[in-house]
């Protein structure tokens, strides 16, 4: 018996272990993977309420959003790659021309 | 034994999150990445969603973190240097997740005896009727994500094209 408190807090800490990534690194790829460990976060909450409330949505919903995150890696790394061949860098601090 | 399954497991998580944040070299990242989905795969099967597990190991771990490792590879990514920006971040990034941190703990912590327990075979989803409300009730929603993946595809080549 585990107490589903526990499954949120652990999926709390893997979304604030991504945000502070996020914020963090310097490098877009890596930026770009903790998105990933942040979706994964939300997911693993998903699957604990829809265990809680005995229903499926909850299962649905995280299907639905690995379809969306497989998409997006593949738009976002192509466009990582883009930015790459204009700049020929992958630190953020170097692509700032839409800063103030 | 199920309370440490969920702790040998959830430990992993953790210690792999702990690793992507503090590595400096972009496949270290992947790598230990690639530990926490799957053992994010174990947490859902404890949880009693058998399909999800399956698709976080081949979607996940397998799908996304390949084509992470790909482009890190194609690229040639090295270890990341650290600039001016990344101070700043410092100073506003930790004290920000620590804070979200604590408020999220302390909630699920105190409502911790009305969000009930999860035991093994407590409520377990099969295939079956995962794919019974996806293929009857949201047909609609899943054909739409399939012209998603076309656009998605259709883009990627678009913008990793070389210009000529």
């Amino acid at each position: 018996m585990v107490p589903i408190a526990y499954y949120l807090v652990l999926s709390a800490v893997l979304f604030s272990i991504g945000v502070a990534a996020f914020l963090i690194k310097r490098n877009i790829i890596t930026v770009f993977m903790s998105i990933e460990l942040m979706l994964n976060a939300v997911n693993l909450t998903f699957v604990a309420f829809a265990h809680r409330w005995h229903q499926v949505s909850g299962q649905i919903f995280v299907f639905f959003v690995m379809v969306v995150a497989a998409a997006e890696a593949a738009v976002g790394l192509a466009i990582i790659i883009a930015l790459f061949r204009t700049r020929s860098t992958l630190n953020v601090d170097q692509v700032d021309l839409m800063k103030l | 034994m199920y309370l440490i399954l969920f702790l040998i497991f959830g430990a992993l998580c953790v210690a792999g999150a702990l690793n992507f944040l503090l590595q400096r070299h972009p496949i270290n990242s992947a790598i230990s990445l690639i530990v926490v989905m799957t053992s994010l795969a174990v947490l859902y099967l404890l949880l009693g969603a058998e399909f999800l597990a399956a698709a976080q190991v081949i979607v996940y771990s397998g799908a996304i973190m390949v084509l992470f490792t790909f482009v890190i590879m194609l690229l040639n990514a090295g270890e990341e240097e650290r600039t001016h920006g990344s101070k700043a971040a410092y100073i506003v990034g930790f004290p920000g997740a620590a804070a979200l941190l604590g408020i999220l703990t302390y909630i699920f912590l105190k409502q911790r005896d009305h969000l009930g327990s999860a035991k093994i075979g407590g409520y377990l989803v099969t295939t079956h009727d995962l794919s019974s409300v996806l293929f009857r009730d949201l047909l609609l929603p899943f054909e739409v994500t399939s012209v998603l993946i076309l656009v998605a595809i259709l883009g990627a080549v678009a913008l990793a094209r070389k210009e000529h």
